[in-house]
């Protein structure tokens, strides 16, 4: 695989053994994503869809395999503090309030308080939180804590974020007004995200590339480009080609090969 | 006189006194023509807990250091340990006589070494209760300082020591009232006169005679163990945020 020095993230034959029973979680993998891309890594729960994940951020060690983020090493990457990472849960800390818990990776990399205050204000009105600047995570609902999550993940401008099912936790209404505010997001901080998810309608809606993954071990099972037009509205759910690209992804999770994907 | 079911022990105004009895003895004086009791007893009261608050404050230091580092060390976590579990299982009153004689005479106050034997007994719970309570700290907050490649320092301030909070107070809590008891008895063989061991030793010896001086004597020593209790309660009440459904 060509190793672009422009690519947001390049995986060059990764794969990952656990030490604990030799489990293989994913297998020779080798993906590429361009800058501004939003690129969606779906398959069944054993995929290794989340581990993958782990490896861009260097947070999991690949037993072979290297991976690249932004043309450097995934280690450096991270001490550059390059990518920003949002899980499952919110993972807020209740003894900080929402401005403080969104300034916590500022705090880190030594950012004086005049500076972070001013960023946080654009952070919170960017996830339109503003009026809970001083509440605790435990007074805000499982929705507004993703926010909060979100701001805190961006508020070091990353290019690149990373997020672990982030909305699986949320009923169908929150998840769906949280995917166009994330859209919009992406749109106007102009970063790439790989996003990891277990629903297809999700991935479609979401992103421009799809990325079906089939488990034990996790391989890549068929790349897919969404080319639905952007910027994506609440109608875009409704629109044919948009069943079209989900049936295809519900194929290829199946292990069938649709026409036209290689 | 017996009032009362007491069965099976036989209970007299020896035995047990009376409560009205107790707390009056408090207004009267110990002796002909000397002030009431209690004046007496809260002076003591004061010098005991000097040695009680030192002791309790050295403790506490020294048990969330030895926690820290015990944290941070598997090898240290099993090699060192033991001794200090073995430390709490030695009695108090066979240490007390060994640590007069070390810090006795070498120009220090006359409490200090009161307060190391009250520190020996409140280091412990501290010490147990920060190393779970920097282990308690979430595996996803750890991996989200990891991703933004927070230093060690960072992780232990800003995660994990807050994290242990509930857990060291929880200790605090037991250590306070354990401070007490340790500078009481850490008077008995240092011969101090000063503190309420002294007091209750003086009045164990008189018991026949007046037993309401030594049944208001230790229920002025119950007082000050909760009243540092309360105080411990107040402060973690303004420390620690804890969400609603973490407060029991």
């Amino acid at each position: 695989m060509s190793t672009s020095a422009a690519a947001a993230v390049t995986i060059d034959g990764v794969t990952k053994t656990f030490a604990k029973g030799g489990t293989v979680a994913v297998q020779d993998i080798d993906l590429e994503f361009q800058p501004g891309e939003f690129v969606s890594l779906i398959g069944p729960s054993g995929c290794g869809k989340s581990t993958l994940l782990r490896v861009i951020g260097d947070l999991v060690q690949p037993t072979t395999g290297t991976v690249q983020v932004g043309g450097k090493s995934a280690h450096q990457a991270r001490l550059d503090r390059d990518y920003g990472m949002v899980f499952q849960e919110a993972v807020l800390f209740d003894w900080r309030t929402i401005t403080k818990n969104i300034s916590l990776p500022l705090e880190l990399a030594g950012w004086d308080r005049s500076r972070r205050n001013e960023r946080v204000k654009e952070m919170i009105d960017l996830v339109e939180l503003s009026g809970f600047e001083n509440h605790h995570p435990w007074e805000l609902s499982g929705g507004m804590q993703m926010r909060v999550a979100i701001a805190r993940a961006l508020s070091f401008d990353p290019k690149l974020l990373l997020m672990d099912e982030p909305f699986g936790a949320l009923d169908e209404m929150t998840r769906e007004r949280l995917n166009l505010e994330l859209l919009r997001i992406w749109e106007a901080s102009g970063s790439t995200v790989v996003f990891v998810t277990h629903s297809i309608t999700e991935a479609v809606f979401l992103s421009t590339r799809v990325v079906v993954m089939s488990p034990r071990p996790g391989r890549v099972a068929g790349i897919v480009d969404i080319d639905l037009p952007q910027p994506r509205t609440g109608d875009t759910r409704e629109e044919p080609r948009f069943f079209e690209l989900a049936t295809e992804l519900r194929e290829l999770l199946r292990g069938r090969t649709p026409e036209g994907v290689h | 006189m017996a009032t009362g079911w007491t069965r099976p022990f036989v209970v007299d105004d020896l035995t047990m006194p009376p409560m009205t009895d107790i707390v009056s003895r408090l207004w009267e004086p110990l002796a002909e023509g000397q002030p009431p009791l209690i004046r007496d007893l809260l002076d003591k009261s004061a010098f005991t807990m000097r040695e009680a608050i030192a002791g309790f404050a050295l403790g506490a230091v020294i048990g969330f250091t030895i926690g820290v580092v015990l944290h941070h060390s598997r090898l240290l976590r099993r090699g060192f340990l033991p001794y200090v579990v073995a430390s709490q299982t030695v009695p108090i009153l066979a240490i007390a006589p060994m640590v007069v004689i070390w810090l006795g005479g070498k120009g220090l106050p006359i409490w200090m070494p009161v307060a190391v034997i009250a520190a020996y007994l409140t280091f412990f719970p501290v010490a147990i209760n920060t190393i779970r309570g920097l282990d308690s700290a979430e595996p996803r907050a750890l991996e989200l300082m990891r991703s933004y490649a927070a230093s060690p320092w960072h992780v232990l301030w800003k995660v994990k020591f807050p994290a242990s909070l509930p857990y060291i107070f929880a200790a605090l809590k037991i250590s306070a009232t354990a401070s007490v008891v340790g500078a009481i008895i850490g008077e008995l063989p240092s011969s101090i006169q000063d503190g309420l061991g002294g007091a209750i030793l003086n009045f164990n010896q008189y018991y026949s005679l007046d037993p309401t001086a030594l049944w208001a004597t230790n229920i002025v020593a119950a007082v000050l163990g909760i009243a540092f209790f309360g105080v411990i309660v107040l402060v973690e009440h303004l420390v620690v945020r804890a969400a609603p459904e973490h407060v029991a």
